[in-house]
């Protein structure tokens, strides 16, 4: 029996090789989807901030409220900008053609994107822009080169004047004791109402409620998952039993 | 009750049906743990049919509505997450057991006089199999699909004067487009899965004909009691149905790992770029098959000389296809007076071995984008996968076997 579980094991092992590869180096995150204020926040930077270009068209506003714990009434309010039902898909009043048009591209969907590029990678991305002349929206980014979109969040984080920090680790010079890394932009153009740290937060916040959105099922699936291995593993204790009943007589 | 029974049994052979294929089908009394893949086999064709039924329930099969209408399932459907998951796992789950089960098929020589024609409906269904996970992974319209299709539907217009009329009559389109999707889909649901099922009929069949094999390759019909039961033999009804019960809970603790806490499997059960919609307008970087496929896809790009006037990537598509087919003459290759590797002789072992390494490597180097160093190990690979067998006639003849005893070995 050992070598029946050690061999379905084996089996499986191959399948555990593979890492996402990733070209630029990131700030790497682990997102909590059980931290309902934390998506909470980022819901509602999302639609202030994003929703204007980017739509979250496969998931509904009413999924959102209830999953966020967001009383609906207090979500229509203050979340939704179109006029859309609370239970209609999350569009935008975006035309693509012109989109494609002003942005050289059409902005892209985003309720899968955290699934698409990773977590870290959106979070890298956010505080990733700086300030690059050569530009034609005169930003760019470290994480994402020549990239199209504007720095929607210069009024909160400011514009960076130089490459911001990503995937770096913080250290301390050992004759100075000056910090080095400390937050992802070391020199601001303009400043932004947050300090670094604060923008940190939102764009957890901000990556945290898009990974949800990505995967809103998560939690869930895996709150059941351990019921059905428990299911499972006492299954298995009864067959087991009942095989070594029966091949008790076999010589 | 018995009398139901008996009124049915008058009309239909139940009872002989029951008796031939379990309750009196005597099974080798020494199977050992890689004798649990067939049923495994069984159990994840049922797992896709039954989750695959239902996913058709609320999937669109256009270009403009697949995309969202899997979202549509993920999301909105009742317990529709679940019902893709199991889905789009068992997929992945299907090939992990057929290959361990084709291998064990290698290791005690059960393709061997007289089951040739089991080990032939088993590379039919591997074959099918291969076309229904092809044509099932174009279904969800994301950037992988579309790409990965375009690219082993291209392979297509590699052979000479026909190629690409051949690869537009299969596309229905001069692009992966709609039309593809929708006969894919007929495909996928209905023309494979009624194949599939008749081939697994033909292989159960033709196996309780002849018997089963068993680890030490010894043919227990040859050793019967007074009653013409087999000494060695033991009734599948109820030893390994209870037995296989065993490995249904095994395998399905593994399964439910990675379909609740692990469904992506780290972008190899469900790649990355497929949550993003197909585009025709954009080419994602790296363009990479799913997992099962990806020894032959290795070999494939491993061949880069033009040969004859033909272009090296005709003969690349000429070395995968030989791959697969080459598996189907095996029970001719094997001259070797006994089944199993456990009384074969040295070279056996060693070949065996060196054809498990090379595809397993291959399926890794499948995966990455080629490097110069990569592909000559896949080259050098290729050609060892091919000498397995190519070599096999000559190996099980040349060296020495060990005697075979009489009765099973447990």
């Amino acid at each position: 029996m050992r070598k029946l579980i050690f061999g379905l094991f084996i089996a499986f092992l191959p399948a555990l090789g593979l890492a996402a590869g990733v070209g630029v180096p990131l700030d790497h995150i682990k997102t909590d989807h059980t931290d309902k204020a934390s998506l909470q926040r980022g819901a509602a930077m999302f639609t202030n901030y994003c929703m204007g270009c980017h739509s979250m068209e496969y998931a509904r506003y009413k999924r959102v409220a209830d999953d966020l714990e967001i009383p609906v009434d207090l979500f229509e309010e203050n979340l939704i900008f179109t006029g859309a039902q609370i239970g209609e898909l999350m569009k935008n009043s975006m035309n693509k053609d012109m989109a494609a048009d002003w942005f050289g591209a059409p902005p892209p969907d985003l309720t899968l994107e955290s699934r698409l590029r990773g977590e870290s990678w959106v979070y890298s991305y956010l505080r990733g822009f700086y300030k690059d002349d050569s530009r034609p929206l005169g930003v760019n980014n470290v994480v994402f080169d020549k990239v199209g979109m504007p720095h929607v969040l210069v009024d909160l984080q400011g514009l960076c004047a130089v490459e911001p920090n990503i995937g770096k680790k913080a250290s301390v010079e050992p004759l100075s004791g000056n910090i080095n890394n400390s937050s992802a932009c070391p020199e601001y153009a303009t400043e932004g109402s947050m300090t670094g740290a604060e923008f940190d937060r939102a764009m957890y916040d901000l990556t945290n409620f898009m990974s949800y959105m990505a995967d809103p099922i998560k939690v869930e699936r895996e709150r059941l998952g351990i019921f059905v291995l428990i299911f499972v593993a006492i299954f298995f204790v009864f067959a087991y039993l009942l095989n070594r009943e029966y091949w008790k007589d076999v010589h | 009750m018995q009398k139901l029974l008996n009124w049915v049994d008058e009309r239909l052979p139940v009872v002989d049906a029951w008796n031939k294929h379990l309750a009196k089908y005597y099974a080798p009394k020494n199977f050992n743990v890689w004798y649990f893949f067939g049923s495994l086999a069984m159990l994840v064709l049922v797992n896709q049919l039954v989750t695959g039924i239902w996913l058709t329930m609320s999937y669109n099969p256009t270009g403009e509505g697949a995309f969202a209408s899997v979202e549509y399932i993920m999301r909105d459907v009742q317990w529709g997450w679940l019902l893709r998951y199991l889905h789009s796992t068992g997929a992945s789950a299907f090939f992990i057991v057929v290959y361990l089960h084709m291998f064990r098929g290698l290791m005690y020589g059960s393709y061997q006089k007289p089951r040739e024609l089991i080990w032939l409906f088993g590379m039919l269904i591997y074959l099918v199999l291969m076309a229904e996970a092809f044509m099932g992974y174009l279904l969800p319209w994301g950037q992988m699909s579309y790409w990965g299709a375009q690219v082993i539907v291209n392979l297509f217009g590699a052979i000479p004067v026909i190629g690409e009329d051949l690869s537009l009559w299969i596309r229905g389109d001069y692009l992966i487009s709609g039309i593809t999707l929708n006969r894919f889909f007929a495909l996928h649901v209905v023309a494979l899965p009624i194949v599939l099922l008749g081939l697994v009929v033909l292989h159960i069949l033709a196996l309780h004909e002849v018997g089963s094999n068993n680890p030490d390759g010894i043919e227990i019909k040859k050793n019967k009691d007074e009653n013409g039961i087999p000494k060695d033999g033991i009734p599948f009804h109820p030893y390994y149905s209870v037995h296989d019960l065993v490995g249904v809970a095994v395998f399905f603790f593994i399964f439910f790992i990675v379909v609740f806490f692990f469904p992506e499997m780290g972008g190899l059960f469900i790649e990355k770029p497929n949550f993003e919609p197909a585009n025709a307008l954009k080419t994602p970087a790296h363009i990479a098959p799913v997992w099962y496929f990806t020894p032959f896809y290795a070999m494939l790009r491993a061949v880069t000389v033009d040969l004859f006037g033909l272009p090296a990537k005709f003969w690349g598509v000429v070395v995968m296809g030989g791959a697969i087919a080459i598996l189907f003459v095996l029970p001719w290759l094997d001259r070797s007076p006994v089944r199993s590797i456990r009384y074969k002789g040295w070279l056996s072992r060693i070949a065996l071995t060196l054809f498990a390494i090379s595809f397993v490597v291959l399926g890794y180097l499948g995966l990455v984008p080629a490097t110069e160093g990569r592909t000559t190990v896949a080259q050098v690979l290729t050609v060892v996968y091919f000498l397995y067998f190519i070599l096999m006639p000559f190996y099980t003849r040349m060296e020495k076997t060990k005697p075979v005893p009489e009765r099973v070995t447990g």
